[in-house]
């Protein structure tokens, strides 16, 4: 043992001038495995990485298409809603203008009705007036005559001059409304 | 202490293919097999070995990928930083491996290869983002008085060119070396003394084994934090290419 100890320390080299052979060595070594992680292990691991991305990233745009389909759903119904609203709005309306444009002909109808048998009233009642008129002036000259004959006693029963007095009497009266009328 | 090698079989040190390149292969072979097993699979719920390379994947990827060379354009630079770190991880840790014991790159040409490596992306990235001016844009910082530019340049092209690749391979290397000689003087000290040590010099041994042991465990995060600290730096050399100013 000592003997080899002495010989190492004895073999003197200098530690800092290399072996050729090491560099080659050393150089073809890692070339292999440059080739073998450049070709085999690199490409591996990065294809994995990618495919996990992938995985995780497409379950997110997934999740995000789901969700913008449910909330373009959403919007729809809402709008489906309102449109809906709007139309019973609508419709409210449209009755309620209807109703009053009933009720506004009704109206007119009924002042129409009124103003109608108003009118035949008073040409009724004209009429009537006219009658009476008539019925009066025949009986007038009667109940005047008896009414004259009562004052002036019985001298004015010869017909005949009763007869006279009295038309003068009624063609007195005419003239005169005439004259009023006109 | 160097074995002889092992192709031709038996010559001496340095004239053949020996333990360190064999055990370079064996961590190729190692990394090559666990990663493609691991990444083979592509399930979206990963199981246990699928997680276990996609964790470690994923410490590069972002953690010194992304982080350092910037969301948009960090992965055309993956594949580099990856092999990387597991290379260097790997190997680094066979020197806390029983029987194993040697960190590949404590020989000093593995870290000059891999740090070479790196050195030649660097300026060929940043020539071909930047085409010829990249040098000028490498040396020559903006903001600095015209007076001391002069000076600013010298030392920008002595610190950027010459000494990163350096210090860069240097420190794996002799962070390596240094651990494996520190745990090799334990084991041979330990040894020395309990074996043929003499009176009371004999129960010395125990301290160095228990000091040994500590070394030992020391040197585990040691080697996990270079093959950091190696990838980390060529991420900050990738990005110092790719940027516009210095």
């Amino acid at each position: 043992m000592k003997q080899t100890i002495i010989l190492a320390a004895t073999e003197g080299a200098n530690p800092l001038i290399p072996n050729v052979w090491e560099i080659l060595v050393t150089l073809l070594g890692f070339a292999v495995l440059m080739f073998i992680v450049v070709k085999y292990v690199v490409p591996a691991f990065e294809k994995t990485y990618a495919e996990r991305t992938e995985a995780i990233e497409g379950g997110i745009a997934k999740a995000e298409a789901a969700q913008a389909e449910a909330s373009a759903a959403l919007d729809e119904y809402k709008q489906q809603l309102l449109d809906a609203r709007t139309e019973a709005n609508r419709i409210r309306e449209d009755a309620r203008a209807e109703g009053a444009q009933i009720l506004a002909e009704l109206k007119e109808k009924a002042a129409a009705e009124a103003a109608r048998i108003s009118e035949q009233a008073q040409a009724q009642i004209a009429a009537e007036r006219q009658a009476a008129v008539t019925s009066l002036r025949s009986e007038v000259g009667v109940l005047a005559t008896e009414l004259a004959s009562k004052i002036v006693g019985e001298s004015l029963n010869d017909d005949a001059r009763a007869a006279r007095v009295v038309d003068r009497f009624l063609a007195d009266l005419e003239s005169q409304s005439a004259g009023a009328a006109k | 202490m160097h074995l002889p090698e092992i192709l031709p079989w038996g010559v001496p040190y340095g004239e053949g293919f020996g333990k360190q390149m064999l055990l370079i292969l064996v961590a190729v072979a190692l990394i090559a097999w666990f990663f493609v097993a691991a990444s083979r699979r592509r399930e979206l719920v990963p199981g246990k070995l699928q997680y276990l390379g996609e964790m470690s994947y994923n410490f590069v990827r972002n953690s010194v990928g992304k982080d350092i060379i910037g969301e948009h354009d960090y992965k055309p630079y993956v594949p580099l930083l990856f092999s990387l770190f597991f290379f260097i991880l790997v190997n680094n840790l066979f020197g806390s491996i029983p029987l194993l014991q040697l960190p590949t790159p404590s020989h000093v040409g593995t870290a000059y290869a891999l740090a070479g490596m790196v050195y030649i992306t660097w300026i060929v990235l940043g020539i071909k983002k930047h085409g010829i001016g990249y040098f000028k844009l490498a040396v020559v910082p903006s903001g600095v008085p015209k007076a001391i530019l002069p000076l600013v340049v010298v030392i920008e092209i002595i610190s950027t060119f010459l000494v990163r690749p350096v210090t860069h391979s240097l420190r794996l290397f002799a962070t390596m070396l240094a651990g494996h000689l520190i745990i090799m003087l334990a084991a041979a000290g330990s040894e020395f003394l309990l074996l043929h040590g003499e009176g009371l010099i004999k129960p010395l041994g125990v301290l160095t084994i228990a000091g040994g042991v500590g070394m030992y465990l020391f040197e585990i995060l040691i080697q996990v934090l270079q093959a950091y600290v190696f990838t980390l730096l060529t991420a900050i050399y990738i990005q110092g290419s790719l940027a516009e100013s210095h």
